[in-house]
């Protein structure tokens, strides 16, 4: 086992975010219905670019609903209904106008459970580069696998079998190949849902590592029921109960100075 | 949230005790019934086994033999006079050379002498009339065979070969024979004097035959009156029965033979001659085989041979078995693999006929089915799993593929009669029409499959393949199809195997005629593989019915190795995810 950094050591080093960010997704009185089961209520909130803004609250408190409302996931649930307003840098995402498709290649995800395609590593990275003509020649291709590979640092594992299935990987390998294959179209947003649950401690102070990263180039928006794990990456955190928008505001003022009782009953433990 | 409180009363809180007797019964009761549900299922799995191999064993007993044949094996000589008369020695003129009569003389030379129309026919008669088929196709492929003395199989008749496959009948060789034997003659009908009364034996044996005989017909006469039979109808029995009993109880020595009861021949000098009428010590027949000479034949170089299966209970006749018998005698008759079961097609002659055309059939009419079945049932598929909205008329389209799954496959065979012969106007027994309605029946079945194999690809592959901006039909296309593939790819086959192996809508195609030649085209009349066995099981030689055991066995055999290829298939492309 080699040793790394303490995650909550680095957390005392990260820059908090400058309150003058500009708002990347824009979210304004969203109502999201599961057929008569009303799952998100009234939720307005504005997400900052370049960093990271984690969703926390207790199980089915509709973290995931909202996540994707963001790329338009919920259209593939026939169920689901989505009132009120989002909008990426000013335009509204449910714009009949706009391509669902082409937004989720902007606005790209990474799940729970690590979903890597059933073909070799580098024809999952290479996937979405693929489809939308991101490379010019084979030369091309090969170089967004290779620093897709090296931004979710995951290169030196295998870049000597990048013909091997990706499903052979490690789990925690595979979420980063997730996050490799996210992160080789180069999206905007990058949403997470819960992306460390299935992995130990090792293997998620790692993707920790990887989010401290990205968050330079790209805007996070992740959900996690570790309040650890939300004080130590994310700048912003949103809580979320009972499919309400209880509270948001900074990561430290959340956690050390809540306003409201329920964040603070949550994140002491009270309940959840 | 977490405050789950425990309200109303709380039940008595008892444990699983493991000493006291009722917690023991309980136990061996349980172990009881576990090894009682166990035996059960392996005594039903014993009894399918042994019903499996019982099938297997019998179809393959009884199929092998219609994979050989049996050929007389002789020096032929190719007469130009028969075959290329005017010398040209182009194929065409070899093709449509008089093979038959070549063989004919083959078989002449083997067994000389015969005399008499009669005797030549029926000589003739152990030949099949494709018996040259095997020498034309040597001497085509060879013009300078022409003139030459080749050895050529001759194919055999039907009835030899059974014969020779069955062992037709027990010969009885009586060789220690006492007396001197005279023959009158050579050829024709002869009588034989013998000094001692060899034939005193047979005689009594004769009698007691008859008496066997008149007995049974009286137990049948006694079965038929118990059923109510009338009087009238048994007349013709009860007369028989009288006369047998009469010709037993006469105390005559001289006794008729017919084919009724076991044929003797005596064969003497080289020659023989079968015997119609016997006292003790002088019998009179007809020549079969020539004899070399009328000169006495000393005790124990003549010899009576004693057939024992009556003539009429069998398919080759005295003189025919004969023959066959010098033949073999002569070590002319060999048995060989029969690859012309495979290259010919149907034919009225049981050695004749062979599966090509069926197998060609079946082949063309599953391309049919498949060429349909394959793209319409996977698209309909993927369009009611992936895209189709879920709402009444989807949920209806699915109640109906399911029940079309289940509707008898005769009906499919009356609606193709209905749509595409009737209506449509296509021609009758073709496998175009054939491969339709197949397609027709199982449609559904690879919907299903299909469905469930699309239904297996865990969604969370989908989902990926939406989070990094690829469309529903990407997704599906690139990523749920292939790994959807073997599990199609199976139900495909299956939906195949279970298309090869269907009669009864063909039938109603007419698909059911006789078709002797190889179709080449799909409008060609034809037939396939389940059909053309019933039509052989429903003939009555046996040595159709040995083709048919062939021709299960070869279905059989098709069927596995598809499904073996569906389960390889599904080894070698399942994934773990
Ligand atoms: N496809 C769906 N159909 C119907 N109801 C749904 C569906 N997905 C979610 N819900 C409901 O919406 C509510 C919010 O669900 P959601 O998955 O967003 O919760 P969550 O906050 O992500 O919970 P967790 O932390 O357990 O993942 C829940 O009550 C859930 O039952
Ligand atoms: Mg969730």
């Amino acid at each position: 086992m080699d040793m790394r950094p303490d995650p909550l050591i680095m957390m005392t080093t990260q820059a908090q975010a400058p309150t003058t960010t500009p708002t990347k997704v824009a979210a304004k009185n969203v109502n999201v219905y599961y057929g008569a089961k009303h799952a998100l209520k009234d939720v307005s909130v504005d997400i900052p670019e370049k960093s990271v803004t984690a969703f926390i609250g207790p199980s089915g408190c509709g973290k995931s609903t909202f996540l994707r409302c963001i790329n338009r996931m919920n259209d593939t649930v026939a169920s689901c209904r989505v009132e009120g307003l989002i909008q990426i840098d000013g335009k509204d995402i449910y714009d009949p106008a706009l391509d669902p498709v082409q937004l989720r290649a902007r606005v790209g995800m990474v799940f729970q459970k690590p979903n890597p395609f059933p073909k070799s590593i580098y024809d999952n990275v290479a996937y979405g580069p693929r489809i939308h003509g991101l490379s010019k020649s084979k030369v091309e291709l090969d170089q967004i696998v290779e620093s897709s590979l090296r931004k979710a640092s995951l290169w030196e594992e295998v870049k000597d079998r990048l013909n091997d299935s990706g499903t052979g990987l490690s789990g925690g390998q595979q979420q980063r190949l997730c996050i490799a294959r996210t992160i080789a179209i180069n999206p905007e947003i990058i949403l997470m849902d819960e992306p460390c649950s299935a992995l130990d401690p090792i293997a998620t102070a790692r993707i920790e590592e990887l989010m401290e990263e990205l968050r330079h180039n790209f805007t996070m928006i992740i959900v996690t029921h570790s309040m650890q794990q939300a004080a130590r990456v994310s700048q912003r955190t949103a809580f979320f109960h009972l499919g309400i928008l209880v509270e948001t505001g900074s990561t430290s003022d959340i956690f050390t100075n809540p306003t409201d009782k329920r964040t603070q009953d949550y994140i002491t433990g009270r309940f959840g | 949230m977490t405050d789950i409180t425990a309200g109303g009363v709380s039940p008595p809180i008892r444990r699983v005790e493991f000493e006291t007797a009722e917690s023991k019964a309980r136990l061996r009761r349980r172990y009881r019934s576990e090894a009682r549900f166990k035996a059960y299922g392996i005594a039903a799995l014993v009894v399918a086994a042994a019903f499996l191999f019982a099938l297997l064993s019998s179809i393959v007993m009884r199929g092998i033999p219609g994979f050989f044949q049996h050929y007389l094996v002789a020096d032929v000589l190719v007469d130009a006079a028969k075959i290329d008369p005017e010398g040209k020695g182009d194929a065409a003129t070899l093709r449509a050379g008089d093979y038959t009569a070549v063989a004919r003389a083959a078989l002449a030379e083997a067994i000389p002498g015969v005399e008499g129309r009669q005797l030549k026919r029926e000589l003739n008669g152990l030949l099949s009339s494709g018996a040259g088929d095997a020498l034309r196709e040597m001497v085509v492929a060879d013009p300078s065979l022409v003139g030459q003395r080749v050895k050529a199989p001759l194919l055999l008749a039907d009835e030899a070969d059974v014969f020779l496959k069955t062992s037709g009948t027990k010969i009885r060789v009586i060789s220690d024979t006492r007396g001197i034997a005279t023959p009158s003659a050579t050829t024709g009908e002869i009588s034989i004097l013998v000094g001692a009364n060899d034939f005193a034996d047979d005689v009594a044996l004769v009698k007691a035959e008859l008496k066997a005989l008149a007995d049974s017909i009286d137990e049948t006469i006694a079965r038929r009156k118990a059923r109510g039979a009338t009087v009238e109808s048994l007349a013709d029995l009860e007369r028989e029965a009288t006369e047998l009993r009469r010709r037993h109880a006469a105390a005559a020595t001289s006794e008729r033979l017919d084919a009724k009861t076991a044929s003797r021949l005596v064969a003497i000098n080289g020659g023989l001659v079968k015997v119609k009428e016997m006292t003790p010590t002088l019998v009179k027949g007809e020549v079969i085989i020539p004899l070399k000479s009328t000169a006495d034949a000393a005790p124990g170089t003549w010899e009576i041979r004693v057939y024992e299966t009556p003539e009429s209970n069998r398919n080759l006749n005295d003189r025919g078995l004969a023959f066959l018998e010098e033949l073999k005698a002569k070590g002319l008759v060999e048995s060989q693999f029969n690859f012309a079961f495979f290259t010919r097609g149907d034919s009225r002659e049981a050695e004749l006929a062979g599966i090509q055309g069926a197998l060609v059939g079946s082949i063309l009419t599953l391309l049919v089915t498949i060429g349909l079945c394959l793209p319409i049932g996977v698209l309909a598929a993927i369009y009611l799993e992936e895209f189709a909205p879920k709402n009444r008329i989807t949920e209806l389209i699915e109640i109906n593929i399911n029940n079309l799954a289940a509707v008898p496959s005769i009906v499919f065979g009356l609606l193709g009669l209905a749509v595409f012969l009737n209506f449509f106007g296509m021609p009758r027994s073709a496998p175009l029409v054939g491969g339709l309605v197949l397609a027709l029946l199982v449609l559904p079945t690879i919907i299903i499959a299909s469905r469930a194999a699309l239904k297996s690809v865990p969604p969370s592959i989908r989902e990926a393949a939406l989070g990094v901006g690829a469309s529903k039909q990407q997704a599906v296309f690139h990523h749920v199809l292939p790994l959807a593939m073997p599990g199609i790819m199976t139900g495909t086959i299956i939906g195949m195997a279970h298309a090869l192996g269907e009669t009864a809508p063909l039938l109603m195609i007419g698909m059911i005629a006789f078709i002797v030649d190889v179709p080449s085209s799909l409008t060609q009349a034809a037939t396939v593989l389940p059909v053309q066995i019933f039509l052989w099981s429903d003939l009555p030689e046996p040595a159709f019915k040995m083709k048919t055991a062939a021709a299960i066995i070869v279905l059989l055999a098709v069927l596995f190795l598809m499904n073996g290829l569906a389960i390889w298939l599904r080894k070698k492309f399942e994934r773990r995810w």
